[in-house]
């Protein structure tokens, strides 16, 4: 019954094992699998929505089910676990004080100013509430590996939004980054979550990006894989929700957002938002909502598109674009493209991303 | 002597929520019910495009989602002047009922559940189901291994009357499993118009984004069918058999017995006329709803802003360290009432109203078969009951729907972003009634407000002393045992809490934007 590597090659499918390189295999060795046991997982929620862990319900296959009988031992969530008050703060008590290993799961933003008193979970012996921000510091020192888990643990997201009421910060920067995995996205997806889990049991650490992602789910750009790329490439614009074509000009943000929307779509493959007819929000990217010059609906600056009057561009160069001027928090991620181009000559400059 | 029972955090719901009772002889004196997470929503979307409101506001709640941008959306059409055409009115009707479906289904069955059902019957299955026996062999194993989490996350819990049956638990703990799958069904059926669940694209001022194919028509409709037989044959069943099994919970958690509703589930493009039925219920008598009367008290909500002014004047001013304050949730009030919203609300006033025939025969036929009245639908049981009963309903008006879609039409009507403007949403989320209000200035959003079903039933008491609508549920709940009280969490759940929409504003301490909540 305990899941092993042909389970786990189930679990990411095909384009979870391309990415599994024989640089992984060495670490087997320090896989949690040769214990034999189902990994411990303690999950715990700061300024967040359920919203993720709504999502991570959704995982198909493995099934919830499976998940928690086979692959964690699910300790501590909030949103589904019988036992609540002194009982289940106990478990976290519990596990600051033992040598067992666990997963730190945390869903949503920390709130920071006011000494963290905007989110608290559960009292001391004295009557007075621990804040989420303690939590976070002292299951963190214990955790073998802590998975930010959605946009709000990754970057903040909105509640760290300008003007960021409440001091909001992302899991990192409270933390730093040593143990940390992030896995953004407005929610995160369930394999994101369980291939994550299922990779750290097996080989340990996944190959990470310079932002904490792992490349296997992260590595391309929604832009890279969407299938209204034709359309892009051809300069044929939708100017209306619904119209089935490029949604550049309707200000889809997946020119700047890492994810895997175009391969795996949503909710066991029934759509996706840009096959819905609605452009990408960049859900993912750590722009999203951001500043107050964001708009979600307004076209990316800078960028030089075909088919628009006066204006060319090299479509295969548009990899990211970035007015930091414009829509400052707009962060590309690796390597990034400013195209910035007039009517007699083009240019591309690669700008290292913050 | 009073003894003070604190349960921080109430587990199994949304959003960061505890309660502190005091219990004598044996019963619930006093309550406190204490919203412990705090973002600050509204002032997060001041000065953005008002097109944003959609996107943003649904992360208020990951679990109701469209009910934010049903909220959000009628809020834009409003303020931009816009109705949506045929399609789009429906295809937002679709989503909203996928969402509820979703959300009813997954409350039961894998939140409220574990407080009546048994797991440990499961090492008693001598059945054949792979799943069942699955769990039943990792329970044997996770018990003796000995750990105080051992069988996390269903064990530990609180010592308490579980059912005995064990049939009835086999049965419950198999739909427990069920249900997930079911819940997964249902958000494919929202994220087939919307692009994704949860947080759907597809909602946008004006109607919808995706188009109606009849390939869409039947994905949806196949799935609605299987929801539809899970709810006749395994919820409504169960409920049923719990309210068997538990006959005092139908007296239990009575509360105020005010209820409010905004209605739901459009049936013309203006929205002038939904489903669902508004209207307000107060001391017995149903009134016609009027937004005028709602005012939100802060004696005990951390805020030093002024109490007791109506929504549209109000200030909110965060003080982590007011004295006495005891949560970041305010006190709404109609006409100086606290009022429960939810599907309890919902069912009684569209029962009550006489406009849906068929909405007062089911609650009719439920309630005869229980030899009872009206009266026992205010109580623990009574809200589990509406609950399903409405799920039954909107199932089967939302198959008539889907059918009244047409893919030569237009899905939505095209708007502008005014320079100023100002317009409000009124709908339904799955736990109540929800407003969005907006205010467009140089077009940008120059305020914008929500108020939300768990702001009304998870405030405080306010200045005058009138319970918050859970405060007064508990009130009088008899407590077994005060190290396990398992009947005060029973009675909290029914209401199925949402903190995460409850705390949703804040103000930045500099106070730089005053008088920013319109209603």
């Amino acid at each position: 019954m305990d899941f092993c590597r042909r389970d786990f090659l189930k679990v990411v499918g095909g384009a979870g094992a391309a990415i599994l390189s024989s640089s992984f295999l060495s670490k087997v060795a320090h896989a949690v699998e040769s214990q034999g046991k189902n990994i411990p997982v303690i999950w715990i929620q700061g300024q967040n929505d359920a919203g993720c862990s709504e999502s991570i319900l959704n995982t198909f296959s493995p099934t919830v089910v499976d998940v928690v009988t086979d692959i964690i031992s699910l300790r501590f969530h909030q949103t589904v676990m019988a036992s609540q008050g002194h009982q289940c703060i106990q478990v976290l008590k519990d596990a600051l004080k033992s040598d067992e290993k666990f997963i730190l799961v945390v869903e949503g933003a920390v709130p920071t100013k006011d000494d963290g008193l905007y989110c608290t979970i559960g009292e001391d012996e004295n009557g007075n509430p621990i804040t989420m921000l303690k939590w976070l510091k002292d299951l963190s020192a214990k955790a073998m590996y802590v998975v930010a888990l959605g946009t709000c643990a990754t970057w903040g997201g909105i509640p760290a939004a300008e003007p960021n009421p409440t001091g909001a910060k992302p899991v990192s920067e409270v933390i730093g980054t040593e143990k940390l995995i992030n896995l953004p996205g407005c929610p995160a997806r369930p394999h994101h979550l369980v291939g994550t889990i299922a990779h750290l049991k097996l080989f340990g650490m996944p190959t990470l990006d310079s932002k904490r992602r792992p490349m296997m789910f992260f590595s391309r750009l929604i832009h890279d894989n969407c299938e209204m790329r034709p359309f892009f490439e051809r300069g044929d614009f939708a100017k209306s929700f619904g119209e089935k074509k490029c949604m550049y000009l309707l200000g889809c943000k997946g020119p700047i957002t890492y994810n895997d929307c175009p391969n795996y779509q949503w909710n066991t493959g029934v759509n996706w938002p840009i096959r819905g007819g609605s452009p990408c929000v960049g859900c993912a990217s750590e722009s999203f909502v951001g500043s107050k010059g964001n708009a979600m609906y307004a076209r990316l600056p800078e960028a030089k598109v075909p088919g628009i009057p006066g204006l060319k561009v090299k479509a295969d160069k548009f990899g990211v674009v970035v007015g930091a001027a414009t829509i400052g928090g707009i962060i590309a991620h690796g390597v990034g493209r400013i195209i910035a181009s007039n009517k007699k000559k083009e240019k591309a400059t690669e700008k290292e991303a913050k | 002597m009073a003894k003070k029972v604190v349960i921080d955090p109430i587990t199994r719901i949304e959003g960061h929520f505890s309660i502190e009772i005091e219990v004598e002889n044996g019963k619930v004196k006093d309550a406190k019910a204490r919203g412990d997470m705090f973002r600050g929503w509204e002032i997060i979307l001041q000065e953005r495009d008002p097109q944003d409101a959609i996107t943003v506001t649904q992360r208020i709640c990951g679990v109701c989602p469209v009910g934010h941008a049903m909220a959000s959306a009628k809020t834009l059409d409003a303020a931009f002047k816009v109705n949506p055409p045929d399609n789009g009115r429906i295809v937002r009707n679709l989503m909203a009922a996928g969402n509820l479906l979703h959300s009813h289904i997954l409350h039961f069955y894998n939140l409220v559940a574990l407080d009546f059902v048994d797991i440990t019957a499961i090492l008693d299955y001598k059945g054949n189901d792979a799943t069942m026996i699955n769990i039943r062999e990792w329970v044997k194993k996770e018990v003796a291994s000995g750990r105080n989490t051992a069988a996390a996350p269903f064990l530990p819990r609180y010592k308490g009357d579980y059912i005995k049956d064990k049939e009835l638990n086999l049965t419950a703990i198999s739909h427990y499993v069920k249900a997930f799958e079911m819940a997964r069904t249902a958000q494919e059926m929202v994220a087939i118009w919307g692009g994704k669940m949860p947080h759907v694209t597809g909602i946008v001022p004006g109607g919808v984004a995706e188009n109606v194919t009849a390939e869409k028509v039947a994905s949806y409709l196949y799935r609605l069918r299987k929801i539809k037989e899970f709810i006749d044959t395994c919820y409504i069943p169960d409920v049923l058999a719990v309210a068997k099994a538990y006959p005092q919970w139908f007296k239990i958690g009575a509360g105020h017995k005010n209820l409010l509703a905004y209605g739901i589930f459009e049936l013309n493009n203006e929205g002038t006329e939904t489903y669902h039925i508004p209207g307000a219920f107060i001391n017995g008598k149903l009134q016609e709803l009027d937004q005028k009367k709602i005012k939100e008290d802060v004696f005990y909500a951390k805020y030093s802003s002024p109490s007791n002014l109506h929504p549209y004047d109000g200030e909110t001013t965060p003080d982590v360290k007011k004295k006495d304050a005891y949560t970041w949730v305010k006190a709404a009030r109609y006409d100086g009432n606290a009022m429960e919203v939810g599907p309890l609300a919902r069912m009684a006033i569209t029962h009550l109203s006489g406009k849906r025939p068929e909405v007062s025969k089911l609650v009719k036929s439920v309630l005869s078969s229980l030899n009872a009245d009206e009266s026992i639908l205010f109580s623990v049981l009574g809200r589990h009951a509406c609950r399903a009963l409405e799920l039954k309903i909107i199932a089967e008006e939302t198959e008539k729907w889907l059918l009244q879609t047409n893919p030569d039409k237009p899905v939505n009507n095209p708007y502008e972003v005014p320079k100023e403007s100002e317009g409000y949403g009124l709908t339904e989320a799955q736990r109540g009634a929800l407003g969005h209000w907006i205010k467009v200035k140089n077009h940008k959003i120059e305020r914008y407000q929500c108020v939300v079903p768990s702001t009304w039933n998870c405030g405080p008491a306010d200045e005058k002393g009138v319970k918050g609508v859970i405060e007064q549920a508990l009130i009088g709940t008899p407590i077994a045992d005060t190290e396990n009280p398992i009947e005060a969490v029973r009675v909290v759940r029914s209401f199925d809490p949402c903190l995460a929409c409850a705390i949703h504003v804040i103000e930045p301490e500099t106070n730089e934007i005053k008088k920013f909540k319109v209603f």
